[in-house]
């Protein structure tokens, strides 16, 4: 039973992963913490149970870690399972917070919004993407290939079709445009 | 020759280990067509263009289907660290793959089993991976964006999204990312910044900075920076030392996007039908290259 197998790796070899492409899902219980494990399990993802650091224990008493730069799909599993995390925190550095900060550059016809490594570009009178440039996940190119042509209210966000952490940046960068055009 | 390692936003895209070539806009690869809009296509298409020019050999391409799932990306480092030790490349680009901080170390041991060591260029997810491993040392040049170097200034965080609020991402600020970056050993062994002004650097401080011609409107176009890279590593594999061919290569770019006469709106393919010019505009001019054969220059 995946739950008890997290007791059991206590005692054998931990497992062959590194912290520093990790992240914590934080839930609001530990049932939510078993179903998430049995989730993230069947789809094939590399990830274990484990206690959290002191600086996050305001959910329950176990986390589950995860390949962080996958955050998009794996949290958008959990969500498809109604079981949503209550928090995404990298695991070297839990209080680290996502970038806040948006970089805005006004082109005339044109306006760019940077959150990040990643910038979003509208045409001002359409309302269109026309272009999306940084990050290095291979869902960057993907997403641009999907988003760029197409209008702010049209396009797929990349919430939607997205899968890692550059994604997710996009998504920001996304937001924030829209909330700069008021949409 | 170069080796270009990366992945092509399509799902069914097959893994592939083969020299590549481009027939008008598009990369072929063993007959899979490739177009090329950013991404490692972008730095494929920029290095044959560089190499057309120099007269070198086009590329060899490691490449695999990957729309971020991480599934090509895995087989990929797999197929690297089982091909690497037999092959004889002098100069390896590694680009947009997922970033596995075990698999990218066990291609690291990969390349040292290799006859001689290859010139090591990461950009992209690769950059990425290569500062979290803690092995940034291991490669020779890094070319990170603005927002890419206040994440290697960070030593603590995963992914340019958590780099904290108190690295500033201005430019005015590069030269001190920069000292952070190689103060925390998370830069490799030369930098090249791409931004309004771009930077070569090494651990002593600042080599050159280009500034001109100034092509405000490049900035949002998507894979310029994947261009950069490109040139950059056709030129070193050409045998011209990193920090000159980092300095030729970010001239040349903004070269290309100042004939491409682009607005935000341009789609990069419009800028790497301009390299050819510009490289060549370049060469007849840079003290560099005052050896080459009189047909190139």
């Amino acid at each position: 039973m995946p739950f008890f197998d997290f007791l059991k790796d206590k005692k054998t070899k931990a497992p062959d992963i590194t912290s520093s492409d990790r992240g914590m899902l934080v839930f609001e219980n530990t049932s939510e913490v078993i179903r998430a494990e049995s989730v993230l399990k069947a789809n094939g993802y590399d990830i274990r149970v484990m206690g959290p650091p002191p600086e996050i224990r305001s959910g329950c008493d176990l986390v589950i870690e995860f390949p962080i730069l996958e955050q998009l799909t794996i949290v958008r599993i959990l969500s498809d399972a109604k079981i949503p995390p209550l928090q995404v925190v990298p695991v070297n550095s839990p209080l680290l917070k996502p970038v806040d900060l948006f970089h805005v550059k006004d082109f005339g016809q044109y306006l760019m919004v940077r959150a990040a490594n990643m910038k979003l570009t509208i045409d001002k009178n359409s309302l269109i993407i026309v272009n999306i440039s940084g990050g290095g996940c291979p869902d960057v190119p993907y997403l641009a290939a999907e988003m760029v042509g197409k209008s702010l209210s049209e396009a797929p966000s990349p919430r939607e079709i997205g899968h890692t952490l550059c994604g997710y940046t996009l998504q920001l960068a996304y937001e924030e445009m829209r909330r700069l055009c008021s949409l | 020759m170069l080796a270009i390692v990366g992945t092509i936003p399509d799902r069914d895209f097959p893994i592939i280990a083969e020299q590549v070539t481009m027939e008008g806009h598009v990369i072929n690869v063993q007959g899979n067509m490739v177009p090329v809009n950013r991404g490692t296509a972008a730095l494929m298409a920029a290095a044959i263009k560089t190499c057309e020019v120099l007269e070198q050999p086009s590329p060899f391409g490691y490449l695999v289907g990957d729309i971020g799932v991480g599934h090509g990306s895995r087989r990929l480092y797999k197929l690297l660290t089982e091909d690497l030790p037999q092959r004889d490349f002098t100069t390896i680009a590694f680009h947009y793959m997922l970033p596995y901080v075990n698999r990218q170390n066990e291609v690291l041991l990969a390349i040292e089993k290799m006859a001689r060591r290859p010139i090591l260029i990461a950009d992209a997810g690769y950059m990425y991976v290569a500062k979290m491993s803690g092995q940034a040392l291991k490669y020779d040049l890094f070319t990170p964006d603005i927002g890419e170097l206040a994440f290697l200034t960070d030593e603590t965080v995963p992914h340019p999204i958590y780099t904290r609020g108190f690295i500033l991402h201005k430019e005015e600020e590069v030269p001190e990312l920069i000292s952070r970056a190689y103060a925390n050993n998370n830069a490799a062994r030369y930098l090249l910044v791409k931004g309004c002004v771009d930077y070569v650097a090494n651990r002593e401080g600042i080599v050159s900075t280009i500034d001109s011609p100034m092509v405000d409107a490049m900035e949002p176009i998507g894979g310029t920076g994947d261009i950069l890279t490109g040139i950059t590593a056709a030129l070193i594999d050409s045998g011209i030392d990193i920090s000159q061919a980092s300095i030729i290569a970010a001239k040349v770019n903004r070269l290309a996007g100042h004939y491409a006469m682009p607005t935000p709106a341009t789609q990069v393919i419009e800028i790497i039908e301009k390299i050819p010019r510009a490289l060549t505009d370049i060469i007849n001019t840079e003290p560099l290259f005052e050896s080459y054969p009189e047909q190139t220059r």
